[in-house]
Formats: C-alpha cells, sequence, structure tokens
C-alpha cells in the first residue's frame, strides 16, 4: 500500500469541486437533502454512506449526468447545470468516472474500449500515439497482457481496473470512482485502493471515491465524508470522522471488521 | 437473407398456386405474371421484407441498446464527452433506411422467381416473358413508392428499436421488454405506414 506520507499535499486554495446546498429527490424519495462539499486539487476525498443512500447520484450530479432540483455543483470553475452541451463535453474530458459496473463495451476488446475515447474525442492524433497512450495506461493498472482480450474474458477486477484505465487515457484532472472495490475479495480491493492512490500520485488528480467500504475509506481518503440521511454528517479525517458519539457514524464503524 | 430468400420464394409460389384457380375460371391465366408483379412489387416485398427485419433486426437494435443501458455503457459514453444518440442512434437508422429498401428489393425477386417457377411449371412461358408481363403494368410511380415505402420501413425500424433500447430501464427484464415492444410498435407503424402511403400513392396516381 501507498504510504499516507507519500501523498501529496491537498491544495487548499485550489478547490476543484464545490458543492452548494445540493437537493434532488425522485418521486417522493428525497436523496440529497442539502449536501456541501469543498473537495481541493491533489485530495481524495472517501464519501462514506449505506448502499442505497444516494451517494452515487451525488457524482452522476458532478458529471452531469443527472441535474440536480435545487443548489449548485461547481467544477474546475464552472457551474455544471448551466454548461451547453458542449461546454459540459468540454468540462467531462477533464473528469473520470470509473463506473461500479466498470462499463466496458462488450462489443469492442480492451484495446478497442481504451482506444474509443481518444479517438472520438482527439482526431489529430496519429495510430502511434494512440498505441502509446493504450501502452501507457495498460501499464499503469498492470494489465498490458490483456491488451487484445474481450471484457468478457476479464475478472471482476480487472474489469475494474480496465475502466480505470480507460479514464485515465484522457488525463483527466478529476477523478470520480464509483464503488470502487464492490464485489470484490480482499486482495482484489487492496490491489484497487493501492491503483487509486498509485493515480492519484502519478496523474496528479483529485478525486471522490464513493464507497461503504471502510478499508477502501482508511486506505485511499485523505479526507472522509460521512453521508447519513441525504447529507454529510461528519468531514474530515478517519479517526476525527469516527471519534464520536454519534450512534449512525459510530454503528457504522462498529460493524465493520476493521475496528 | 436466407430468411428474407426463403419468405420470397415461398410468398411468389404460394401466391401463385392461390391466384390461379381465380383466373382460371375466366381464362385469364396469362394474366398471372402482371398480377403477381403488381402484387409482389407494390406490397408483398416490402411489407413481408419489413416484417421480417422488424423482428430480427428491430429487436436486435432493441437489445442490443438495451444492454448497453442497463450496463452503464450509454452512460459510460456521455461521461467520455461521445454523443451516445449520433454513435448509437444516427448509425443504427442510417443502416437500417439504406439495407431495408435493398433487401426489399432482393425479396422482390425471389418472389417473381417464386411465382414464374409455378407459372413455368403449368404453362412453360419461358423467363423473358415472365418478367416482360410482370413488368408490363407497373409504371414508374409504383418502383418510387416502394422505395419510399421501404426506407420509411427502415426508418420506423431503426428509430423504434433504437428509442426503445436507449430509454431501457429495470434491468434485464428491462432489456426483454425493450426487444418485445420494439418488434410490437413497428410492425404496428409499419401497417399504419402501409395504409397511407398505399393511399397517398393512390392519390398521387388519380389526380
Amino acid at each position: 500500500m501507498e504510504n499516507q506520507k507519500d501523498k501529496p499535499e491537498a491544495n487548499h486554495l485550489e478547490p476543484v469541486i464545490i458543492i452548494r446546498d445540493l437537493y434532488k429527490s425522485f418521486d417522493d424519495q428525497n436523496v440529497l437533502k442539502g449536501v456541501n462539499l469543498t473537495v481541493y486539487k491533489s485530495e481524495n476525498v472517501v464519501v462514506l454512506g449505506k448502499s442505497g443512500s444516494g451517494k452515487s447520484v451525488l457524482i452522476r450530479i458532478i458529471i452531469g449526468l443527472l441535474k440536480p432540483d435545487k443548489g449548485e455543483v461547481v467544477v474546475l470553475g464552472q457551474e455544471v447545470s448551466k454548461l451547453a452541451e458542449n461546454e459540459l463535453n468540454k468540462l467531462r474530458l477533464r473528469i473520470g468516472f470509473s463506473f461500479q459496473s466498470s462499463a466496458l463495451y462488450d462489443s469492442m476488446s480492451i484495446r478497442q474500449n481504451l482506444e474509443f475515447p481518444l479517438t472520438m474525442n482527439k482526431k489529430n492524433l496519429t495510430k502511434q500515439e494512440i498505441a502509446a497512450a493504450v501502452e501507457e495506461v495498460l501499464v499503469a493498472v498492470g494489465l498490458e497482457n490483456k491488451m487484445n482480450e474481450m471484457p468478457a474474458d476479464l475478472s471482476g477486477g480487472q474489469r475494474k481496473r480496465i475502466g480505470i484505465a480507460r479514464t485515465l487515457i484522457l488525463r483527466p484532472e478529476i477523478m470520480l470512482y464509483d464503488e470502487p472495490t464492490a464485489g470484490l475479495d480482499p486482495i482484489t480491493c487492496f490491489e484497487i485502493n493501492k491503483l487509486i492512490n498509485q493515480v492519484q500520485l502519478q496523474f496528479n488528480t483529485s478525486s471522490i471515491i464513493i464507497t461503504h467500504d471502510l478499508t477502501c475509506a482508511k486506505e485511499t481518503g485523505d479526507r472522509i465524508a460521512m453521508f447519513v440521511d441525504g447529507k454529510f454528517t461528519r468531514i474530515g479525517k478517519f479517526k476525527e470522522v469516527f471519534d464520536t458519539n454519534d450512534e449512525q457514524v459510530k454503528g457504522f464503524y462498529d460493524y465493520n471488521f476493521i475496528k | 437473407m436466407p430468411l428474407i430468400t426463403l419468405t420470397g420464394f415461398i410468398i411468389g409460389v404460394v401466391f401463385t398456386k392461390q391466384s390461379r384457380p381465380a383466373l382460371e375460371a375466366f381464362g385469364a391465366t396469362s394474366w398471372l405474371p402482371s398480377l403477381m408483379g403488381i402484387a409482389i412489387l407494390k406490397a408483398l416485398g416490402p411489407l413481408v421484407t419489413a416484417l421480417i427485419c422488424a423482428g430480427k433486426v428491430g429487436s436486435g437494435i432493441g437489445a442490443e441498446l438495451g444492454s448497453m443501458r442497463v450496463t452503464e455503457q450509454i452512460d459510460a459514453m456521455e461521461v467520455s464527452a461521445i454523443n451516445p444518440f449520433k454513435y448509437l442512434v444516427v448509425t443504427r437508422v442510417m443502416a437500417t433506411m439504406i439495407t431495408i429498401p435493398m433487401l426489399s428489393f432482393y425479396c422482390i425477386f425471389v418472389g417473381l422467381l417464386g411465382s414464374f417457377v409455378n407459372v413455368h411449371a403449368s404453362e412453360d412461358t419461358s423467363f423473358l416473358v415472365f418478367f416482360k408481363n410482370a413488368f408490363s403494368t407497373l409504371h414508374f410511380l409504383d418502383l418510387n413508392t416502394t422505395i419510399i415505402k421501404s426506407i420509411i420501413y427502415g426508418f420506423t425500424i431503426g428509430m423504434v428499436g433504437c428509442y426503445k433500447g436507449f430509454y431501457a430501464t429495470k434491468g434485464t427484464r428491462g432489456v426483454g421488454m425493450a426487444a418485445n415492444q420494439a418488434v410490437v410498435m413497428a410492425m404496428f407503424l409499419i401497417f399504419m405506414e402501409e395504409v397511407i402511403i398505399v393511399q397517398m400513392s393512390n392519390w398521387i396516381r388519380y389526380y
């Protein structure tokens, strides 16, 4: 595991994501009830909460896949909900989104999966440049030998890695991870956590990591934001967040095997 | 292709067989080629091709896009700044608009071939005479109507399949529903369009 001391210091003068008073509901279900959060350059913020509590909705709003009912999300100085489609697409090129299901394109090989965002967005690149970029991100996720395989031939952990590689190929400044360790065995979880830290160091990204896995939170997060009942109840370092008598926060910790 | 070949040929043979007794009663079996020409070129060829493609292609598009939607592959395109509508929908609709007219004319040819086999077996009509008679009563308007009709059917099949797949929800169950609804809705629309196009071509013909 990357030593926490090796991690870059977050630049608190340079916020990359600012979320102010965000509300979102689906039919009569209020999912976000006044969310506030600031993510600074070069830091990993873990959003920790129960499954189905609406954590993923938050990052879907950040990337512009969902519109908020109220409040604002400012990413790299631009308010997401006010952007026109072409402006939003330009912003999306600066954000990487790793899906819980990996969302690899089934009909394409691993190489084609990685080439696709590049060929569609950077049409001036030569074949050699694209091949070099593919090679580089595959080496970064440690799967350079899987280039010509199909997604169906990969394990869950390998699919997650390729999903992350596909986002890295566009050199994002921000990474959004949706449940990166969900459904994986402890050893693969350890490798994914290591990869998240490695991405932060190697590509100098700021990240929001959505998870319910305390090990992942502890290993990858510079700060933890505890998401309870539609809003953040506690934000801080891992120890600070769990040093509380709040029953909901304590309960979350006590039910986890790492206490 | 094999399905359209088989269906087209059988339609040609069976329709000729079924029409023969009615024409025999008036001693008008020599009209069979032109009757089959009208029936197959103006109605049966494009309609049968469209219905087969609605079942095979429409359900395929619905299921493929539906599974892409529920496995977040379409969302993955959006977050990579790729317009999924352009990449997935426009290409498929264009493909169906081009291929279905081509398949329709292939079906018409095979259908007329089936009809010729039956006519030749009974009346010893030559290939050239059969096809000359088959096209003798057809006009340029009929050919145009068939082309336009096939393009519209292609658009309908592609669009309905894409729409149902693109907006699929409820996981794998939703994928099945999208494929099913794509077929049912496309077939319904094709029948409606057939009625409207025939009516419109008749107006043009008479006025």
